[in-house]
């Protein structure tokens, strides 16, 4: 096998979307999805059992779009990467057992990855190499986390994450109370297009003097949230009609702020130039524009991989399996549990 | 024809290599271990041990059967995308056969199969000299054991049948889980055959636990309204 450029195959299994992703060292070859999100819909949110039921339907008919995409056969691959972990322990399952039952049968080495590092490392497929040490601002349904990476293949430090809600999840929340469907970022970053960011003073979450002592790196959203529904029902009340772009701009602008905020405030107190930014909300217009302009001032850059990048896929495994048998790091045994509650100290099983 | 067996529809996790000739069935090599929460765990090797005792090569294996459950979600599905990713990258036919009809196949006369379906129900389904007379089904056991009477039914066999034996109101025989060698010799014949491969519908009786939302709660308080 090539170890600088390593032909992996990539399994993602952790929430809602089943992936596969092939890729040549930092060359994105395939990137096949199959989603469940339309049977959650009508549910608010992600029901584990139907994905997990899902996921079972999708493997092997995203393996074959896959290969079919790469031009590649399973016996030209160097190795098997797959989401151990974090996520729903049904969902990684199907994901951690498939990929086990393909290095069996092809006998190949098998890496179980950590689903956040595989955030990180997927943006190498868009801007290659990431220049360590790097601070990475990860937000999406599941997760809201600012990490530092100073070695990827050795895994990640957690610098702070949500103490309640995910980003994303407040985004869900707040489209359904504007009548807006699920998944809510979509809409709402739509809406707020039309709106003014500024037309309605949202609180930001954990950003007070006292706060920033004990949670700096830290997020909350559901007080966010929770005014956002109080300010609704006033105006609802009082027989006024609701302005849903302001609403929406309003909310966006308050998460963004925050999330913008702490990620660059990591990297001056830090020392460190580069911030990547990953999950689903990364596709936020506001939260990447917001990101670029406040880091220009301090000559950080930014990195934001594609949208389609950004949210749960199959590459993301595949780039941080890449970058851990280049790296040189020893395969997982077959044995290896699927952790609904992964460490992010750990990069692989 | 070499075949691996592979069934995770109930505590016992087992794969098996098995040989199937023009006439009859052999399993050379079986691994059963009981544990109902490590599935994931333990599948895959236990596959590549076999496979390894037995001198096998992966690419050496003509089919898998698999078994299609009723059985606990989660570690039903574990065994059945094994068995498909594996047969997907060997490029060879998967065959599913119904694990209460492998318990059901060495059963004599009127005969119950039972399984543990958790949350104080049972998987289950009758037997007339080891063919079915009924579809599996998931009840709790005060329901099944009016049918019995029915069906004339006069055994009991399988995990379920041991644990509700009181309810059911039948001494439960020695076999508590699938058999390999009666897996594999549900599917011998589409294995002889050449069959083509089949999905592996998952028998999961049950629909997930989901609830709509209701609607909104207020977020105002009482005073504030
Ligand atoms: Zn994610």
């Amino acid at each position: 096998m090539s170890t600088s450029e390593p032909l992996v195959l990539g399994i993602e299994s952790s929430c809602d979307e089943t992936g596969v992703g092939i890729v040549r060292g930092h060359t994105l070859l395939a990137d096949a999805l199959a989603s469940s999100v339309d049977e959650h819909a009508r549910f608010g949110g992600v029901v584990p059992e139907v994905a997990s039921r899902a996921h079972l339907q999708a493997l092997v008919p995203t393996l074959h779009r896959a290969l079919d995409e790469a031009g590649v056969t399973l016996a030209d691959i160097d190795a098997i990467a797959v989401t151990a972990g974090p996520g729903l322990a049904g969902a990684l399952l199907v994901g951690v057992a498939g990929a086990k039952g393909l290095a069996l049968a092809t006998e190949k080495p098998i890496y179980g990855v950590n689903h956040l590092a595989a955030h990180v490392a997927v943006d190498t497929l868009e801007h290659g190499p990431l220049p360590e040490p790097a601070i990475a601002l990860l937000v999406s349904g599941g997760h809201s986390s600012l990490l530092r990476v100073d070695d990827l293949a050795r895994g990640v430090t957690p610098l702070g994450a949500t103490i309640d809600d995910a980003a994303g999840e407040a985004f869900d929340k707040v489209a359904r109370l504007l009548g807006m469907p699920f998944p809510g970022g979509p809409p709402i970053d739509r809406a707020a297009r039309d709106g003014d960011p500024l037309a309605i003073t949202f609180p930001r979450g954990l950003t007070g003097p006292k706060d920033l002592v004990e949670h700096r790196f830290d997020f909350s959203f559901s007080g966010l949230k929770t005014a956002v529904a109080r300010w609704v029902e006033a105006r609802e009340r009082s027989g006024e009609p609701v302005p849903v772009n302001d609403v929406a701009a309003s909310f966006q602008n308050a998460v963004c702020d925050v999330l913008t905020r702490k990620a660059i405030d990591a990297c001056r107190t830090q020392g460190i130039e580069t911030l990547v930014i990953g999950g689903g909300v990364a596709a936020n217009s506001r939260l990447k524009a917001m990101a670029a302009e406040r880091a220009a001032q301090y000559g950080i850059t930014v990195r934001v991989p594609r949208p389609k990048l950004c949210t749960d896929n199959g590459a993301m495994v595949a780039a941080l399996g890449a970058h851990l048998v280049a790296a040189g790091n020893a395969p997982s045994k077959l044995d290896f549990a699927a952790d609904s509650a992964m460490p992010l100290t750990l990069v692989g099983v | 024809m070499l075949v691996l067996v592979l069934d995770t529809a109930t505590p016992a996790v087992t794969a098996a290599l098995a040989e199937v000739q023009s006439s009859g069935h052999a399993v050379l090599a079986q691994r059963a271990t009981v544990d109902g929460r490590a599935h994931g765990e333990l599948l895959a090797p236990q596959i590549d041990a076999l496979l390894a005792e037995a001198g096998v090569k992966p690419r050496d294996l003509a089919a898998v059967v698999a078994g299609v459950g009723p059985g606990p979600f989660t570690g039903l599905r574990v065994g059945l995308v094994t068995a498909a990713s594996l047969t997907m990258a060997l490029n060879i036919p998967a065959y599913g056969v119904c694990a209460l009809d492998a318990l059901g196949l060495r059963t004599a006369g009127r005969a119950l199969v039972a399984t543990d379906a958790r949350r104080r129900e049972v998987y289950w389904a009758v037997y007339a000299d080891g063919s079915p007379l009924t579809g599996p089904a998931v009840d709790k056991p005060a329901d099944v054991a009016p049918r019995l009477a029915e069906f004339a039914v006069t055994a009991a066999v399988g995990e379920g049948a041991a644990k509700y034996a009181d309810v059911l109101g039948l001494p439960a025989g020695a076999a508590l889980y699938p058999e390999p060698s009666a897996i594999v010799e549900l599917a011998a014949q589409r294995v002889r055959d050449g069959a083509p491969s089949e999905p592996l519908t998952p028998l999961y009786l049950r629909r997930p636990d989901a609830v709509e939302p209701s609607a909104r709660k207020p977020a105002l308080s009482a005073s504030e309204r």
